[in-house]
């Protein structure tokens, strides 16, 4: 721990118990993630603050008597620090982002009013970033309502991987907006286990009057662990792309980017469906192609070559 | 060690708040307990303090009464966070806000800055749900410099690997904004190399982006609108065309996704219209679906899927 860093959790601390007359060892821990005995060191930290000229004092007084925290003297420290510019910004860039979710509007529009006046100045960068999600109103409300009320859904869901609609049931878990992009974490009845659908992937969608049940074993997704992660079963491909095939190692999750020289690259890809991968060969053509596994290159070419029979007659 | 640091810094600040009058240096010296006898070592320590206070966004203020020797103070009114009250959905939303950023650069500020607000009386609940999860990644490298360089106003360099590009180009920049769309980051700014508004993607900056001038010499143009900037980078739409494809029946749902005038041609083939701009475009994005698509008309873009199928089978 960084001495600024503890110097900004003491100046919280103080006013932390004075705006609730008197809070407990224990639960300032749990407010600030530290242990029982680091806040019973900052505290100590706290009451040793004297100031010797002109005349020697000590500014703060408190008690942590039987693990209660009461301040009884704190004058120039009882407020917090104001907000810096990165503070505002994290929070207000976070909060217009929420605003543009249909039926979450009202308290958000509150909590931006009242964090801009608290912030005053500091909040002014904040405009210079911005957030733009891909939501479709018309579907998030109907999922919303479905969550809202425990319903399952009946979705008829487009599978890119496999270029196929597919319908099946679905007891909504939550919506996540994750990287501009929105889905739902469900329970799919189809696949009994827990799956992510991409709003914008589904083509229509029912709300059934039946009670969503969703077992126990549901585990929803740890989010802090990113939504896609590898799997054994994962197919290993490379590419080779030119410069101007380049835009699929931003567009992809890569395993390895290596530069070739000329703005060439060679990447690998995992997945665990080869079908969007021969798709993907397909579009580039010329700006990009498999190496390995040679037989998915060699599928590559012969579907090539089928359709441009079809252009023969 | 570090606790004494800490001792020392806090005691600095009580001080300086607790004065109304400018301190000087020696004053200070005198009534803050922790510093050093010597002069050097005192106005050495004394500098390395006055910096870690201004990054933590505290306002010291220089200056002097009178014809006095200049000194230090720090005003309440500059220091303290105004007063703020929030309902209990109102808290409930700051919660979510805090939980928006993954990791990195953002995702420290916000939980400084809920724990500020926790210290001002707000109770956030950090586990309320409102049964929506927005996440934001900020893991891109160059991130944190360009969001401290549109910050501060000041201009920035960086190596830029274009797509198309045979290598990458140092650029100039004037940053005036990041965007996030569709989970990837942009700056957009004027590109003092092209003279003109750009906007550039940062997955594709090369190395470290670096200061290219002064704080505070950027002016961000009047009325500027981030987003539009960025959705619009590709420049005019050039004019809307129409073409007939025809579809495998049962097959290529996701053209059929977004085609028009959908109808049985015969028993294995759909006809469709397909409205695109961009020739090439159309036929990489076809070429995907195989032999389930068959361009008929316009020449040039049956002519374009011919090229581009040769191309594949090479």
């Amino acid at each position: 721990m960084s001495s600024s860093e503890r110097l900004r959790r003491l100046l919280a601390l103080v006013p932390y118990v004075i705006n609730r007359s008197s809070v407990s060892v224990e639960e300032a821990a749990a407010a600030f993630g530290v242990t029982e005995k680091q806040i019973i060191d900052d505290l100590n930290l706290l009451w040793c603050v004297e100031l010797r000229a002109p005349d020697p004092y000590c500014p703060i007084d408190l008690s942590y008597e039987g693990g209660e925290i009461v301040v009884c003297e704190a004058e120039s420290i009882s407020r917090p620090l104001r907000l810096d510019v990165d503070e505002a910004a994290a929070l207000l860039v976070a909060l217009r982002t929420i605003a543009e979710i249909p039926e979450h509007g009202d308290a958000v529009s509150q909590v931006i009013a009242k964090l801009e006046v608290a912030a005053g100045t500091a909040a002014r960068p904040s405009s210079q970033v911005a957030v733009q999600l891909d939501v479709r109103p018309d579907v998030l409300v109907q999922v919303q309502s479905g969550l809202d009320q425990d319903r399952r859904l009946r979705m008829t869901y487009y599978v890119p991987g496999r270029d196929e609609n597919t319908v099946r049931d679905v007891d909504p878990m939550r919506l996540l907006i994750v990287d501009g992009w929105s889905y739902l974490e469900g329970w799919c009845r189809r696949a009994e286990a827990v799956r992510l659908f991409r709003l914008d992937r589904i083509v229509d969608l029912q709300v059934l009057d039946v009670t969503a049940r969703i077992p126990d074993e549901a585990e929803p997704l740890d989010l802090d662990a990113g939504l896609f992660r590898p799997s054994p079963e994962d197919v290993r491909v490379t590419f080779e792309l030119s410069a101007a095939g380049r835009w699929v190692a931003d567009h992809y999750p890569c395993e390895s980017i290596a530069e070739l020289g000329e703005g060439r690259v060679r990447v690998v890809l995992r997945t665990r469906d080869v079908r969007w991968v021969r798709r993907l060969a397909l579009r580039l053509a010329g700006t990009g192609r498999i190496v390995e596994p040679a037989e998915l290159a060699a599928q590559v070419r012969e579907d090539a070559a089928r359709a441009l029979k079809l252009y023969d007659a | 060690m570090s606790r004494r640091k800490t001792e020392r810094l806090l005691n600095l600040v009580v001080c300086l708040l607790a004065t109304r009058r400018y301190l000087t240096a020696e004053q200070i010296r005198q009534a803050v307990p922790g510093y050093p006898g010597g002069d050097e070592a005192f106005k050495r320590m004394f500098e390395r303090d006055k910096e870690e206070l201004r990054e933590l966004g505290i306002p010291l203020e220089m200056g002097s009464d009178g014809d006095e020797e200049p000194g230090y103070r720090i005003q309440r009114q500059a220091y303290e966070l105004p007063e703020i009250q929030l309902a209990r959905d109102e808290a409930a939303v700051l919660g979510l806000a805090a939980r928006v950023w993954q990791r990195a650069s953002l995702a420290e500020a916000a939980s400084g800055a809920l724990l500020k607000l926790r210290a001002a009386g707000v109770d956030t609940d950090e586990a309320a749900s409102l049964g929506i999860e927005p996440r934001v990644g900020t893991d891109e490298p160059a991130f944190p410099a360009l969001w401290r360089a549109v910050r501060d106003r000041r201009p920035v360099t960086f190596e830029y690997q274009g797509v198309g590009r045979s290598g990458p180009q140092r650029r100039h920049l004037e940053p005036w904004g990041v965007v996030s769309r569709h989970g990837r980051w942009y700056v957009a700014g004027h590109d003092r190399d092209r003279g003109e508004a750009r906007v550039f993607r940062l997955s594709r900056i090369r190395g470290e982006v670096v200061a290219d001038g002064a704080a505070g010499t950027i002016t961000v143009p009047e009325g500027v609108d981030l987003r539009q900037v960025v959705t619009s980078m590709g420049g005019p739409a050039p004019g809307r065309r129409t073409a007939t494809v025809r579809l495998r029946h049962g097959a290529a749902d996701g053209i059929r996704r977004w085609a028009a005038n959908i109808r049985a041609d015969d028993d294995d083939w759909d006809l469709a219209e397909l409205t695109f701009a961009e020739v090439d475009r159309l036929a990489d994005y076809l070429a995907g679906f195989a032999d389930d698509v068959v361009v008929v008309e316009p020449p040039d873009v049956r002519d374009a899927m011919i090229q581009h199928l040769k191309a594949v089978c090479q």
